[in-house]
């Protein structure tokens, strides 16, 4: 998360690295060690690090997990361009659950989120390479009895360049870890790297086109059993009773799991306990939310507009200003329930032993999941084992660890491994759910129609101060409030924060692009309307706010020239433009749509332009910017979850549609060259779409949006 | 009572209710867990197999009604000359993001490739568009499909 990021680039700045190197069962160690407050006292203690055993494969043993975003992919190609190996003499493995030695050195917990990864670890993970490169090939040069300056290595080999004579790696381990660590070997420049910046094959794609990708609801223990829930719908209410006998009549169901707050089906196959759980009557107490409506949420969430803030940015002289120009724009964006539907709808296997625990999951905080189940269990965490699998998808959701915790609690109650399977309908209805979002933007012109002041209230829940509070300073939630002062040049800006939490017991966290997504459609929808007001073309005037960004101008640019901007985009068509400074990277997207009399909407091209300073793998971060776009459409289109009788009454992709094949738009992705830091590119796409959509539809038909989704306003006859 | 099912050339017997989707016999019963639960309504496609070469939603086709069809699924799919080709275009275009849909979605081009060699893009969004993905890989998709129909020789030979 760009919050997340913020605290992390900063104290990666402020910090300084080591690289650590230990044989370790006789293997070379070597890792990256932040020299800060925690030290850890051996290099497997840390990752990422890298194992070189006397023969095979180079292991790279990474704590973040692998979710579609590239990351080992990412991190090998780091240390395969230092260490001078092919990136098919590296083999990614994942690391044990253990937050206590593999926490994340910028979040200080075992999270992959916050588009860091990369970010975390671009400059030290190409040291360690550098670092054991130069050792290996003093190893060869002392055991050949030349000058060091007379090696190189190539491709997992140190070779003497006059006499041809080589040694593989493997070789030289022993010998290397009897030399001195060498410290701050010399990195490549840019213009010499083979591997960064170049396309090249990801390495876990082969696995997950013929189907032997292993996924959280792949996980196959011996003799494991399959578990179909039904958590109460709604949020903190509780099983009153249930009569188990219809269930445990279905073929090959085993048992009936009472939970508090669920019912499980045990049976043999998932198909049987799903037809258990269906053959059920539960009678649920509803419990305070019993009557909750989303009407009565959304009033509330309004009403918190005009509730005590707190100022989370301040710049200039924001109330002095207002008092001089009243001329400009107040407008108020509201953002809707969301869900993340991952692909893989929720689950988790679980065997509870009297003597250990195995958990099998897909997690983004594998560490806090082995810690929830210890304590369930009241094993000690060394007993609890988690196997980290594949993710059909996070995008924040699998942030949370509810799911393990239910699952846990039903295997508690059960002989053997079960796999505890969500239908989509629990998947939807029991999310850690993107809450509603208002914001208030009022935004001062001067004479000239350029802005003097930008003040943005920003209102929604602090999920920091449950999730990482070290994020969560002086009662202000600094992701949700990032961004929100825009990336424009105006002398006086105020962010104020407005915390509004989500009825208890329903479950709030974290939705991709996070703050930023939160906060676009106001910034980007304001300054639009200000642009408007003033008459001015909306990427010149966006262009004469950045004098001090030429970053942000500069994608502004490109976009704007590749989408065609300036010329006619045919009847019945609009282009709307947005930008995005966030993730230490920068994005500005241009939409086009098309908009029929009788309403019907169609996005037909979308041209984002990107830097996210040096590329490590340009195809990877194309294919991220296109995810993130995608998963922005869905959402600016369809996305909205409602509330009725206290549960959520959307539950499939029939009532809650996602974007498909036939409504894709065209996507083009240019990438601006870059020499500086890596940023984030996981959650680049998503903030810009919505505001660039409702942009181009007020260019189309002059109606502005202000409200998400978007199929949810009548455009007819615009 | 036990069903015969013939999955990718083999026979397997499962003993399970005659409703019982098909896509639970072949991943928990069978254990060819390549095809993937996405919506359990026919509404996502993840659960893509073939079925006398007829791409069908396996949770929404009971093991009754499979009867005697010989059912493909991802794990032999490779074996057939235009599954391998989808194969080797999904990795040439890096199609494949977090990956779970990819098995429903390769299946379903597959039968679509069968079926029409080369494709309109409004062929592909019809028979596509039953397939979802969260990860957004549909451009991809489209020219990994595209690719194949452009491919050299491909029109001389229908397969299968
Ligand atoms: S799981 Fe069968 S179509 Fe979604
Ligand atoms: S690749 Fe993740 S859902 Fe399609």
């Amino acid at each position: 998360m760009s919050a997340f990021a913020r605290i992390g680039t900063a104290s990666l700045s402020r910090r300084t690295f080591l690289i650590s190197v230990v044989l370790a069962g006789g293997s070379l160690v070597i890792a990256p060690r932040l020299v800060g407050p925690a030290q850890a006292a051996d290099a497997t203690a840390l990752t990422p690090f890298i194992r070189i055993p006397p023969a095979g494969k180079i292991e790279l043993v990474i704590a973040s997990v692998e979710m579609g975003q590239g990351v080992y992919m990412g991190l090998s190609t780091l240390l395969a361009e230092e260490l001078e190996v092919r990136l098919n003499q590296i083999v990614a493995v994942a690391a044990p659950a253990d937050p206590a030695r593999y926490a994340h050195p910028m979040l200080g917990d075992q999270i992959t989120g916050g588009s860091v990864t990369i970010r975390g670890f671009w400059e030290p993970m190409r040291q360690a390479g550098a670092t054991a490169r130069s050792m290996l090939i003093a190893a060869a040069a002392d055991e050949w009895g030349v000058a060091p300056a007379t090696c190189r290595a190539e491709a997992g080999e140190v070779i003497h360049t006059a006499s041809g004579r080589r040694l593989a790696y493997g070789a030289l381990v022993d010998k290397a870890a009897t030399l001195p660590v060498p410290q701050g070997v010399a990195l490549k420049p840019a213009s010499e790297f083979q591997l960064i910046g170049k396309p090249a094959r990801r390495i876990d794609t082969p696995a997950k086109v013929n189907g032997s990708a292993k996924f959280g609801l792949d996980a196959r223990p011996a003799e494991a059993k399959f578990a179909a829930i039904a958590i109460c719908p709604t949020f903190g209410g509780t099983l009153q009773s249930v009569d188990e006998a219809p269930a445990l009549k279905v073929k090959g169901v085993r048992k009936v799991v009472r939970l508090s707050d669920a019912v499980a089906v045990v049976a043999d196959h998932t198909g049987a306990a799903r037809k258990g759980l269906a053959a059920l009557d539960i009678a649920w107490n509803r419990g305070a939310n019993g009557d909750l409506t989303i009407g009565e949420l959304e009033r509330s969430a309004d009403a918190a507009l005009d509730g005590t803030a707190r100022v989370a940015f301040d710049q200039g002289d924001v109330d002095a200003a207002e008092a001089r120009h009243p001329r400009g724009i107040e407008a108020i964006y509201r953002l809707p329930i969301l869900p993340h539907t991952t692909m893989e709808p929720m689950n988790c296997t679980v065997h509870v032993r009297p003597d250990g625990c195995d958990v099998w999951v897909g997690t983004q905080v594998a560490g806090r999941a082995r810690q929830a189940a210890a304590d369930l269990t009241g094993l000690p965490v060394e007993k609890v084992v988690i196997h980290n699998q594949f993710l059909g998808g996070g995008f924040g959701r699998r942030l949370d660890h509810d799911v393990v915790i239910m699952a846990v609690r039903v295997a508690q109650q059960v002989d053997g491994p079960v796999q505890v399977v969500w239908s989509r309908e629990e998947d939807v209805r029991h999310d850690s759910y993107r809450y509603l979002n208002r914001s208030r933007i009022d935004i001062r012109l001067g004479p000239d129609g350029m802005p003097v002041s930008w003040r943005h209230r920003v209102v929604g829940p602090a999920i920091m101060a449950r999730f990482l509070p070290v994020l969560f300073k002086d009662g202000i939630d600094l992701d949700i409030v990032d961004a929100a002062e825009s990336p424009y040049d105006v002398a006086s800006k105020r962010v104020e924060f407005v915390r509004h939490e989500a009825p208890d017991g329903m479950l709030t966290g974290n939705w991709r692009g996070v703050g930023p997504t939160r906060n676009a459609p106001a910034v980007e929808g304001g300054i639009d309307e200000a642009a408007h007001l003033a008459g001015i073309d909306p990427v010149e005037y966006r262009r004469r706010l950045l004098g001090n960004n030429p970053r942000m101008k500069a994608v502004l640019d490109l976009a704007a020239d590749h989408a065609g901007w300036g010329r006619d985009p045919g009847a019945e068509r609009g282009r709307g433009v947005a930008l995005l400074s966030a993730f230490g990277s920068f994005a500005a997207m241009v939409a086009q749509v098309h908009v029929r009399p009788d309403g019907t909407l169609k996005v037909e091209r979308i041209v984002a332009a990107v830097d996210c300073g040096l590329v490590v793998n340009p195809d990877v971060l194309r294919q991220q910017v296109e995810s993130g776009i995608v998963y922005g459409l869905s959402a600016a289109l369809y996305g909205r979850l409602t509330i009725e009788q206290g549960a959520i009454v959307e539950g499939n992709f029939d009532d809650q549609p996602v974007l498909r094949m036939n409504e894709c738009p065209l996507i083009d992705v240019h990438v601006m060259a870059s020499a500086e830091a890596p940023g984030g590119i996981g959650e680049l796409g998503t903030p810009g779409v919505a505001p660039a959509l409702m942009n181009a539809i007020f260019a189309a038909t002059g109606k502005r949006l202000r409200s998400l989704p978007l199929a949810t306003t009548d455009l007819r006859g615009s | 009572m036990a069903y015969s099912l013939n999955v990718n050339g083999k026979n397997y017997s499962v003993d399970v209710d005659a409703d019982t989707p098909l896509l639970w016999a072949l991943r928990d019963v069978i254990g060819l867990t390549g095809t993937k639960f996405g919506c359990g309504v026919a509404q996502c496609g993840a659960c893509t197999v073939h079925l006398d070469g007829q791409a069908v939603r396996s949770c929404v086709t009971t093991v009754e009604s499979a009867g005697t069809a010989a059912i493909m699924t991802i794990e032999a799919v490779g074996s057939t000359q235009v599954g391998n080709r989808v194969q080797q275009a999904w990795l040439e275009q890096e199609v494949v993001q977090c990956g779970y849909c990819q098995s429903g979605q390769i299946m379903s081009a597959t039968a679509l490739l069968n079926e029409n060699p080369s494709p309109s893009d409004d062929d592909i969004d019809a028979v596509m568009s039953g397939n979802i993905c969260r990860c957004g890989t549909y451009p991809r998709i489209r020219a990994a499909i595209r690719q194949i129909a452009a491919g050299p020789g491909f029109h001389r030979r229908r397969l299968r």
